[in-house]
């Protein structure tokens, strides 16, 4: 771990300032991914940033949906009533992740920003085009049974650990940031990107912006949903392949359809035109497996991977039975049925 | 030979009791310091830089940017490392296996990836640990091997063995003809995944320089006579200089059998620099030394039509260090388990570039008994067998490998408590036969076996004329209850309260005792402890004869009972005197004793001793997405007496969740292309979680043992040995598929297996 300066801003626009005065620097607030990486000199920081007196705590009603602030906690949004009944896809899927201890200091913006757990990208001692670029990629060819299976390139293939963003992206959420050309709104697809030949960016944020906000809109999918996390234990342990998805039903019937893959690619993975194609369709199995063909027909499986696409497969069907019957995945036990 | 508890002195009051841990309070107030905790004046923090590469040479060391960081002290490294002992031998601690152990920053060669190739001093942490990541190290790499499958040509018969470790016993009857002749026959690969201890408490010592010169260092390790002998003979010191004390250990599971490359550094730091030195590991520096190796084995069974064996094949080849001929018992398990008339057993090691795999927990039982018990369950499918009548049909009264009978070996009962627990009796023999809701269920069983020990150990017992009591050696209490086991067998001995007895152990002034493992210290330990107590109750005894108008006068030794601080007349309670009374009338400030405990010989040529258990699995699978859940245990023990039902109980329940996590969850990964196993925290490394871990039932039987006048036989080990095998055969019950390869992960249950 390097040294590094303290500055502590009270305002937003005094965090843009601090950033945009030295961009090496980097914002802290709960620290539990920073600080890890940080100790493994992963992360290097001249300065931090600590936004944890910014006045962004609070979760309000906004739009007919909710706005939660960027340093409102997981926990907090986690058991927050108002999530809880209407967006219980969310609560789920923050509840999905991590520990106890960990959710009461991470941060919702912090969590959107978290880098991937690729075993490569945290050892120094490795080669890595995220960590490093232009040194190459140690997880192609290596130990890769948790790497992406969708949206990979040659340059990268490391997922996205968030279950949190899984939600937020199949609820449609949108992403408040602000910076020294002011405020702007990033709906949360388009927020995290794909690793191209630029691996080392995890997000479409410019430099020197912060998260605000997280908006959820008002479609809320309080009744047909479910988040499936498939991991290598019950608890505490990223996802292989998880599925957030959310359904409105007239009868047997599929209105709307909303599904994300987490897991599987650099970003939150949706697909819009298997949405669109579950739209007006029964509600049964086959069309299930339709939609999961759609998205996995692009799949494309590292040395130790392969599982992960039939996998996948299985977890979007399975998903989209949870969302129909009303039946999601227990993140107390981590029963599913 | 004796076998009730010490017949002429107390009585079982708390032996046998679920007597809460005595160091509880002191643990979980945080007044239990660990050896990374202790403070010295001055005290100077050493990190360690790790190796990038595993094979090759150190080209250069570029240091000037990290002694330039105000507060180092020195970064030291191979070039200008101060010189130790030059004989190899005077690093082969008390459990070393044959070869030349590996010497931190001792040339410029690189053998396995993480080994340490710097040490930086600094007056703080943060600052050592700062510096040491602007120490700049090229290397000459070469390309390692470190694929135990594609090294398994090259595999070798060791030719020096390592002690202790009992060679596989010549082959007897004719197994290759039996096998050919055989109705039944099955035959199976079996594979594992290396594992690492992960302990929660990191490796750690602590090395302060005294005064007058001498040594005192708090290390991580499970008996301080290793470290010390270690220390004295690396660093040519005297065994009066140095003094090693470790009081508490946060888990071991036999990481901390053998001094490691810290406690080496610490010392080399702290005698160059005349300043006492911590250097402790970082969590990923954890997968930097010792680990539980895999072994790539074979099992092939013959038996007729009611399943009884004729024939038994196991063979294995086990990965070690490039520097050292690491060994463990892994195929003699199936010949001590079984009777057979034809047996062939076979271990060879071969040469990988990782440091030198170590003992963890049942070494050698955990990796060979998951083969033979999932080949035996295998044999239970094709011969039409209950997986239990299997067992009982191929039962042995003795062990083969050695033609003697077992001192006691209760495994029918364990059989039977444990089925009747489980509710064995109603489970359906066809695979994929029992189903809930999505999920299949999956009934499995094996057998567990573990040797039961003992090792030459001496204990100290010291009364006080306020009728208190300290006992103790140097062994170490890793967390198992020897604290509180060795309190409650003083106390009973001289029938004192147990607020009357103080255990004091981990001191290298403290009494001679071997280090903590194995599973031998409650006998070993505890029969020191009992026997230098029976000899202060004698003491005490002939005091009390002697005073003026005794109640005991004209009384035998034989007759007299010790309890609730006196000596009474047994069965006459009104002829008694307290024991302070007897010092007080005796102007007696103390009684001491010192005993030795040692293996009985007789016993010993007479039989072979063996713990047992049975242990019977739940688990419930979604087929579809791969999903594995063990959601029942019961573990049916039989090992001689158990001193304290709770800690006993706590023993096993470990030992059953660190099985659970070898058959489900636990790998560390390697990529061979590097040497490096590239999971090394304990958020990709999984070990069980709660959410993982079902209801677990633990059953001790009774079992009469009759190695040590206690009649214990050990219970470290056997809680983890045949799990991994209950749930691979409850996972084959479940779903059809026999997956002969640990962890049991969601790709292998959708895969081939």
């Amino acid at each position: 771990m390097n040294r590094f300066d303290y500055v502590r801003p009270n305002t937003v626009a005094e965090a843009v300032q601090a950033l945009g005065a030295d961009p090496q620097a980097r914002f802290i607030a709960g620290g539990t991914n920073l600080i890890d990486l940080m100790k493994y000199d992963v992360e290097r920081p001249g300065r931090l940033i600590d936004i944890t007196r910014l006045p962004l705590r609070d979760i309000v009603e906004h739009d007919g949906g909710l706005r939660i602030g960027a340093l409102v906690t997981n926990a907090t949004v986690a058991y927050d009533v108002r999530i809880k009944e209407r967006y219980p896809l969310l609560s789920s899927a923050i509840l999905a992740g991590a520990s106890a201890q960990l959710r009461n200091a991470a941060s919702t913006g912090g969590n959107l920003l978290q880098r991937t757990r690729c075993y490569y990208f945290y050892d120094t001692a490795t080669p890595c085009n995220k960590r490093e670029p232009g040194t190459g990629c140690g997880a192609i060819g290596g130990v890769n049974r948790i790497h992406a299976i969708l949206g990979a390139s040659e340059h990268c293939i490391a997922t996205h650990p968030s279950d949190m963003a899984v939600a937020l992206a199949a609820l449609e959420a949108v992403v408040q940031v602000s910076g020294p050309n002011g405020d702007r709104a990033i709906p949360l697809a388009e927020f995290h990107r794909l690793p191209g030949d630029d691996p080392a960016r995890d997000t479409n944020l410019a430099p020197g912006e912060i998260i605000v906000a997280v908006d959820l809109p008002a479609k809320s999918f309080a009744t047909n949903f479910t988040y499936l996390k498939l991991r290598d234990r019950l608890s505490y342990a990223f996802a292989l392949v998880s599925v957030a998805a959310a359904l409105e039903l007239d009868g047997e019937t599929i209105r709307t359809a909303r599904l994300a893959l987490g897991g599987v690619a650099h970003k939150p993975w949706r697909n819009t035109e298997a949405e669109g194609l579950l739209q007006g369709k029964p509600a049964t199995r086959e069309t299930y497996q339709t939609a999961a063909e759609l998205i996995l027909a692009e799949a494309k499986p590292q040395s130790t991977n392969g599982f992960k696409i039939e996998l996948a497969r299985r977890a979007i069907v399975r998903g989209l039975e949870q969302a129909a019957a009303g039946t999601p995945q227990s993140q107390s036990d981590k029963r599913i049925q | 030979m004796t076998v009730q508890f010490s017949p002429a002195a107390g009585r079982d009051r708390f032996v046998g009791t679920p007597v809460s841990r005595v160091d509880g309070p002191a643990k979980v107030t945080g007044l239990a310091k660990y050896a990374g905790e202790f403070a010295a004046p001055d005290l100077a923090y050493g990190v360690v830089v790790s190796s990038a590469i595993a094979k090759g040479r150190i080209e250069s060391i570029d240091a000037a940017a990290a002694e330039a960081v105000p507060g180092v002290v020195k970064v030291i490294t191979h070039e200008n490392r101060p010189a130790t002992s030059q004989k190899p031998e005077d690093y082969q601690d008390a459990v070393a296996p044959p070869g030349a152990p590996f010497q931190a920053l001792a040339n410029d060669k690189i053998v396995f990836s993480g080994q340490p190739v710097a040490l930086v001093v600094a007056d703080d942490f943060e600052t050592a640990r700062y510096a040491a990541s602007l120490v700049k190290v090229e290397y000459e790499a070469a390309a390692p091997l470190t694929d135990v499958a594609a090294q398994a040509g090259a595999a070798y018969d060791p030719p020096m063995k390592r002690n202790g470790i009992k060679p596989p016993p010549e082959p007897w009857g004719d197994a290759a003809g039996a096998l050919d002749g055989a109705e039944i026959r099955v035959n199976g690969q079996y594979r594992m995944a290396d594992e690492h201890h992960n302990p929660m408490e990191p490796h750690a010592s602590t090395v302060v320089v005294e005064k007058d010169g001498t040594y005192t260092v708090y290390d991580k390790i499970q008996g301080v006579s290793n470290t010390h002998d270690y220390i004295a003979g690396a660093f040519g010191l005297k065994p009066e200089q140095v003094r090693v004390l470790n009081p508490y250990l946060g888990g071991g599971f036999g990481s901390g059998l053998r001094p490691q490359y810290q406690l080496f550094l610490a010392m080399l730091a702290a005698k160059d620099l005349g300043r006492s030195v911590r250097v402790t590991l970082t969590r990923d520096q954890m997968w930097s030394f010792t680990y539980r190796s895999e072994a790539i084995q074979t099992v092939s069974l013959g038996a007729d039509r009611s399943g009884k064996l004729q024939a038994l094949k196991h063979d294995a080849v086990q990965g070690t260090s490039t520097y050292e001929d690491y060994q463990e018992v892994v195929v003699n398990w199936s010949g001590v388990l079984y009777d057979c008339d034809n047996v062939a057993l076979t271990y060879r090691i071969t040469q990988l570039d990782t440091p030198t795999p170590g003992d963890m927990r049942a070494p050698g039982a955990v990796t060979g008994v998951y083969a033979i018990e999932t080949a035996m369950d295998e044999l239970a499918y094709a011969s039409g067998q209950d997986p239990v009548q299997l067992r009982l049909k191929n039962y042995t009264e003795g062990d083969q490998t050695e033609d003697k009978p077992f001192g006691s070996k209760e495994l029918r009962e364990a059989f039977r408590q444990g089925a009747e627990r489980f509710g064995w009796a109603s489970r359906k023999p066809e695979p994929r036969s029992m189903r809930e809701g999505r999920e299949l269920v999956g009934w499995g069983m094996a057998t567990g076996i573990w040797e039961s020990m003992m090792m030459q150990s001496s204990a100290r017992a010291v009364l006080g004329a306020d009728g208190r009591l300290e006992v103790g050696n140097q062994t170490g209490d890793i967390g198992t209850g020897t604290y509180t086991i060795l309190t409650q067998i003083a106390a009973d001995t001289l029938g004192l309260p147990l607020d009357h007895v103080t255990t004091k152990l981990g001191d290298t002034t403290l009494a001679q005792a071997p280090v903590a493992g194995g599973s031998w210290t409650a006998a070993s330990s505890g029969t020191a402890v009992m026997k230098a107590c029976r000899d202060i109750a004698e003491q005490a005894f002939k005091l009390a004869r002697g005073m003026d108008n005794s109640p005991l006068a004209n009384v035998d030794f034989e007759r007299a009972v010790f309890t609730d601080g006196r000596i009474e007349v047994s069965g006459d309670p009104s002829k008694s005197v307290a024991l302070t009374d007897v010092m007080r009338a005796t102007g007696t400030e103390k009684l001491e004793a010192t005993a030795e405990a040692a293996p009985d010989k007789d016993f010993e040529e007479q039989f072979n001793a063996y713990t047992h258990s049975a242990i019977f699995a739940e688990v419930k699978i979604d087929e579809e997405l791969g999903v594995v859940r063990c959601t029942r245990v019961v573990s049916a023990i039989a090992a001689g007496k158990v001193l304290n039902p709770k800690t006993a109980r706590s023993q096993i329940l470990g030992g059953v969740v660190m099985g659970i996590g070898s058959a489900l969850h636990e790998e560390s990964m390697l990529d061979h292309r590097i040497g490096r196993f590239m999971n090394h925290n304990l958020g990709e490394y999984h070990v069980p979680v709660h959410a993982d871990i079902p209801d677990i039932d633990v059953i001790f039987v009774d079992e009469e043992d009759k190695a040590n006048p206690l009649g214990v036989k050990g219970l470290g080990e056997i809680g983890i040995v045949g799990v991994a095998a209950a749930i691979a055969n409850a996972v084959f019950h479940a779903t059809g598929k026999r997956i002969r390869h640990l962890p049991i992960t969601i790709d292998k249950v959708l895969g081939e297996g």
